[in-house]
């Protein structure tokens, strides 16, 4: 068993009104707002969805991106439970914290941007469903994986709230949790690629390929790891507490393992499939490529060299590339290269609404607001004698 | 270190499991479906069309459609795609001076849009809740709002645009052509079919409709020729002539009682290419054309349906949830020999 | 119609000599001439240019030549009411010569016509009614003693104005279309129009029989104005055979939503469906039977307002050419401008506000970003200084106090 040489969680504690967790609020409310003139009125009155492009914003941001953005506590549970590296053991709470968020924010932005969602019951109904369709299996999967972090973040609650018995009781059976944690996300996360698979020649050729699953999982861990790494250094920074190099340092050298498999399995594939030369004709589509690459590739620059891992700003700016990147990857995937074919050219463009925005903005306030709720009053991060 | 012996066992034991998988999972390539040999659809024939849109007028009629407007004045139903309330529509090719029709440089055509009924359609694999769903013996892709959840997931999958969501409603619900269905059980086949004045638009058995479609491409552009109007009556029933069938009923396939409509006229040249044949493993709906497809707004497609590489893909990682659980099995593993009961005790360290 | 003092104001003794000439109450008079400036599709105030040509006293010949025909227009312009024939004939014009109007016959009638036309050499409007044959010379059809391709040449010479008036005249009509024993392509006895005979264009008013206001109207133009109405290049007014029949047809609503008469006597038929699929050939003849109707009793009164689909009698291919049930060709296949393109722009713009939201929100981030890097690096180095200083300090080395977990 490794050694625990951190200090045991506890709440952070402080004042929870502060100019950020005022914005949060604003930007919430204004969601709301919208989300009720959208539930009365119709997608299109608050939306720039359109006939050509079926899926925006909402879809491809609050849900394939923000899900993407959720691996931390999935990536961080498979390095400590699974290859038993207990030193990152103080990582498990908050990562799962902001995954927690981030998958049950997902899951909320689903059902606001289902046209008829009141028939959303019909995915868990035997006679209806349809095992054929990756989206069944996307949408199953997250489900039951929502209901598998609330149980593994439980203790966190339970242990603040004095039910030690019971906290006894759910950690007994949380190393199955825990296993379910790590396959469920595998599988969906994939299958949120393989979702482009049947939409066939409406990708472009830099993001169609049948090896979607794998690109996918592959940038989910990776993205797993970049969240945490922006995650820990934004919240040691906002709570004025040291950085935790000692961990995020090798955890980085671990990520950049995922990301050099990612990397040689991308180009690899493009190459194969003859796809590359698109990548260098001039287009919207050969543009974001490239930020898409360049984004995953600085961060084998960046902190390549071992003392470069111990800067705490390399760090955090080699996870936000990463998210950009992995981000981009999915955008370009979903929206920038989608087209629905028209024979010779489209006719349709999308870009979002002003009122789609403050829905995705109020998406992430929540979860920025919640975090801040709840490492404040909750025992998730490691105690620390520091002045804040 | 320990920590390496047991982030070993850790890796083996995740390999050992992706193995059983690999080797357990059955490797069947999902292959591409072909049409049902009782599969209805239509032809259409673009160099018959004269733009007269008596279709697009008697599809609105059809399903209760109401009018939509492109100009300033509201008067006249003027869609400019097909849409969550509009499931036909003509449109026009045009090309410089539109000096004759069927040419593709200054020239113009028409090609009707609507739902092409594949043998293989990608909308029923994608979506979740079986709304979309195949007639297994007209092939005919059917809609049911009762279970749709208004994904869009059919929207985006189709290769042709054609499902449609009405997002003007909050209650809105995907529109797309079928085939009239709803009317067959009153001997009415598809209203498009029905009105059409030339014959363009054709109804019939997909197989015979195919034989048709070789045959006008034999035709010499210019050369007098029959062509059928409304349904396409197949070879049996023009040998029965109306005598009775030795089972006592004038066998006239289900089809509502008409005169035959077909006419003579000269025939258009043709592109030697039926749309419809092999495309996405091939479509109920056949179409003909003077103008390259593509600048028809028919999008090139490859003879394996999509649907098939996607289902391939499910099927091969998730078919009967086997490498799933033997991931989980061999994940509950390790994780049983990792995670102490206390391992998320607070103040309890240094073991 | 407008002031009538404001057409006359000096010649209101002609107006009487009008009145009392044609026997025509002044009202009457001018509705007639507002009719035909209507009919010619003249300006506004053209009428009054009408009134006046007709108030000359001088009446223009006419020659009127019968050929193979069956005088069906003569008997449409019978049918006229304004004006009616015998004023026409009586009070507007001088009708030399007519062989079914005419009280002569024989010599006599030859002798008046020859007379009439040397009067007025050069001045008289020849009108040839039925197709000419010219097979064998042309024995087919003889009048006096004359073949039909002689007295034509003959008359025409002279004429200031040829009009064909009917199909046969103008294209050969039905004579021409009856295949020949042998299977050949032309007619038993070669019938051919006047313009084909004479080898230069002529005003052609096919029909069978025309509409007789499509002649009348032409008539009173020449009169009017001294030269005839503009015509297409198959030499008729453009005023009358410039549109198809498909392009004003009263059941066009029915072509374009789709609702068709199969039978006669069916439901669609009793509804007056379109008659397209019976083998109308309104989409392939020009005329403007659609709009005057037949009768004087207006619109409505032609082969298709009766029920039965335009057989396309004016139109040479296609009138007794094409089986009357045959479907007719669409000659006009222009859309209307409202017509949805192959790809069409569609989609909102990106609205200023969401496109400066999306802005603003990047911006924040990346600034953010970069402050957050600026800081933690800023931190990091004067970390990384203040541990070279202690180490430095203390002797040790840098490597022992490598970070470590």
């Amino acid at each position: 068993m490794a050694n625990h040489n951190h200090a045991a969680p506890a709440p952070v504690g402080g004042s929870l009104v502060n100019a950020i967790t005022l914005t949060c609020g604003v930007l919430i409310a204004l969601m709301v707002a919208i989300l009720l003139v959208r539930f009365l009125f119709g997608l299109g009155a608050v939306t720039a969805l359109n006939d050509g492009y079926p899926w925006g914003i909402w879809v491809v941001v609050d849900v394939v991106i923000g899900s993407a953005f959720a691996c931390g506590g999935f990536s961080v549970a498979m390095l400590v439970y699974i290859f038993n590296k207990g030193e990152y053991h103080p990582l498990v709470r908050p990562a799962l914290l902001a995954s927690l968020f981030g998958y049950t924010l997902a899951g909320a932005g689903v059902i606001f941007d289902l046209g008829r969602w009141w028939n959303v019951w019909q995915m868990f109904n035997p006679w209806s469903f349809n095992p054929n369709s990756v989206m069944f299996e996307v949408a199953v999967c997250i489900t039951l994986y929502i209901i598998v972090m609330w149980i593994e973040f439980s203790p966190v609650m339970l242990e603040q709230f004095g039910k030690a018995e019971a906290k006894r009781k759910v950690g007994r059976a949380m190393f199955f949790f825990i296993a379910l944690g790590t396959v469920l996300p595998m599988m969906h996360q994939s299958s949120l690629g393989t979702l482009l698979v049947v939409l066939g020649v409406q990708i472009h050729p830099l993001w169609q390929t049948p090896i979607q699953p794998l690109l996918y999982l592959l940038t989910a861990i990776t993205m797993g790891y970049a969240v945490v790494l922006f995650e820990s250094c934004l919240t040691s920074t906002a709570y004025r507490r040291k950085i935790e190099t000692h961990m995020l340092t090798p955890l980085a050298k671990i990520m950049l393992g995922f990301l050099a498999v990612y990397l040689v399995v991308r180009v690899a594939d493009l190459v194969l499939r003859g796809a590359l030369p698109k990548a260098f004709v001039p287009s919207v589509e050969a543009l974001t490529f490239w930020i898409e690459m360049l984004s995953l590739i600085a961060p084998l620059f960046l902190i390549g060299a071992e003392s470069n891992r111990r800067n705490p700003a390399r760090l955090f700016l080699a996870g936000v590339l990463l998210m950009l990147g992995g981000a981009m990857l999915r955008l370009n995937g979903f929206l920038i290269g989608y087209e629905t074919n028209v024979g010779d050219a489209g006719g349709f463009s999308y870009f979002p609404t002003l009122a789609e925005v403050l829905v995705t903005a109020g998406m992430f306030a929540i979860e920025v607001l919640g975090y801040i709720i709840i490492t404040r009053r909750f025992p998730v991060l490691p105690r620390e004698a520091a002045t804040h | 270190m320990g920590t390496r012996r047991d982030f070993l066992k850790g890796v083996l034991a995740g390999g050992a499991a992706a193995t059983a998988c690999v080797a357990s999972a059955p490797v069947a390539a999902r292959e591409t479906h072909p049409r049902p040999p009782e599969a209805l659809g239509l032809l259409y024939d673009g160099t018959l069309c004269v733009g007269c849109k008596a279709c697009v007028a008697a599809c609105k009629t059809a399903n209760d459609n109401p009018a939509e407007f492109s100009t300033l004045d509201h008067l006249w139903d003027t869609p400019l795609d097909t849409s969550g309330y509009t499931f036909n529509l003509i449109k026009m090719y045009r090309n410089g001076t539109m000096d004759a029709k069927d040419q593709e440089v200054n020239g113009f055509a028409f090609m009707k849009t609507s739902c092409m009924h594949c043998g293989d359609p990608s909308c029923v694999s994608a979506c979740p809740v079986s709304a979309m769903t195949k007639d297994p013996v007209t092939g005919v892709v059917g809609y049911n709002p009762d279970k749709c959840i208004g994904c869009r997931y059919c929207v985006a999958a189709c290769p042709f645009g054609i499902p449609k969501y009405q997002y003007d409603s909050p209650t809105g619900r995907i529109g797309k052509c079928e085939l009239c269905r709803h009317r067959h059980k009153d001997g009415h086949y598809s209203a498009c079919a029905e009105v059409c004045p030339t014959g363009a638009t054709l109804f019939g058995k997909t197989s015979d409709l195919q034989a048709e479609a070789k045959r006008r491409l034999a035709m010499k552009p210019g050369e007098m020729n029959r062509f059928p109007r409304g349904h396409l009556r197949p070879a049996q029933e023009k040998a029965l002539q109306g005598k009775p069938d030795g089972k006592g009923e004038r066998h006239r396939h289900g089809w509502r009682d008409e005169p035959d409509q077909s006419y003579e006229t000269q025939a258009g040249k043709y592109l030697q290419h039926v749309y419809g044949e092999k495309e996405y493993g091939g479509t109920q709906v056949l179409k003909l054309s003077g103008v390259n497809f593509q600048k028809m707004g028919m999008p090139d497609l490859p003879p394996d349906a999509a649907a098939a590489l996607s289902e391939t893909i499910q099927h091969s990682l998730y078919g009967g949830l086997l490498m799933p659980f033997a991931v989980l099995g061999a994940m509950t593993y390790v994780a049983k020999r990792n995670v102490k009961p206390d391992d998320d005790e607070s103040g309890k360290e240094g073991s | 119609m407008g002031n009538i003092d404001n057409f006359f104001d000096t010649g209101r003794d002609a107006l009487q000599e009008v009145e009392q000439r044609l026997q025509m109450p002044r009202r009457e008079f001018l509705q007639f001439c507002a009719t035909v400036a209507a009919t010619l599709g003249l300006p506004a105030g053209a009428e009054a240019a009408v009134a006046k040509a007709v108030e000359a006293a001088k009446r223009p010949s006419v020659i009127w030549l019968h050929f193979q025909e069956c005088t069906g227009c003569s008997e449409s312009l019978l049918r006229a009411e304004h004006p009616t024939l015998e004023k026409l004939i009586l009070d507007v014009i001088s009708l030399d010569y007519h062989e079914t109007l005419m009280a002569a016959a024989g010599h006599q009638a030859e002798a008046a016509r020859k007379e009439a036309m040397k009067a007025n050499k050069g001045k008289y409007v020849l009108v040839v009614e039925g197709a000419i044959p010219t097979k064998a010379n042309g024995i087919y059809c003889k009048v006096g003693g004359h073949t039909a391709i002689d007295l034509l040449k003959e008359c025409a010479a002279d004429a200031a104005a040829v009009i064909a008036i009917g199909s046969c005249a103008s294209w050969g009509g039905m004579p021409s279309t009856i295949p020949s024993i042998s299977g050949a392509d032309s007619s038993p006895t070669g019938s051919a129009g006047v313009a084909e005979i004479l080898g230069k264009p002529v005003m052609t008013i096919p029909g069978c029989p025309p509409n007789p206001y499509n002649f009348l109207a032409a008539v009173v133009h020449f009169l009017t104005f001294g030269k005839l109405p503009e015509l297409d290049k198959l030499g008729r007014p453009k005023f009358a055979y410039s549109r198809l029949i498909h392009e004003n047809c009263e059941r066009r609503a029915h072509f374009d939503a789709g609702r068709f008469a199969m039978e006669f006597g069916d439901s669609g038929h009793r509804q007056g469906y379109c008659l397209y699929k019976l083998g109308c050939k309104g989409p392939e003849t020009y005329a403007n039977c659609s709009t005057l109707g037949f009768g004087d009793a207006g619109e409505n009164n032609w082969p298709v307002g009766c029920g039965h689909p335009c057989i396309g009698c004016s139109e040479k291919g296609v009138g007794f050419t094409k089986p009357i049930h045959q479907v007719a060709k669409m000659l006009n296949v222009t859309p209307p401008l409202q017509y949805p393109r192959i790809v069409e722009e569609q989609g909102k713009a990106a609205s200023f506000a969401s496109a400066a939201a999306v802005a603003a929100v990047a911006g924040a981030a990346a600034g953010a970003a970069v402050m957050l890097t600026r800081n933690l690096g800023l931190s990091h180095a004067a970390e990384e200084a203040e541990r070279a200083k202690a180490a430095a300090g203390s002797g040790k080395t840098a490597t022992d106090d490598k970070a470590g977990a």
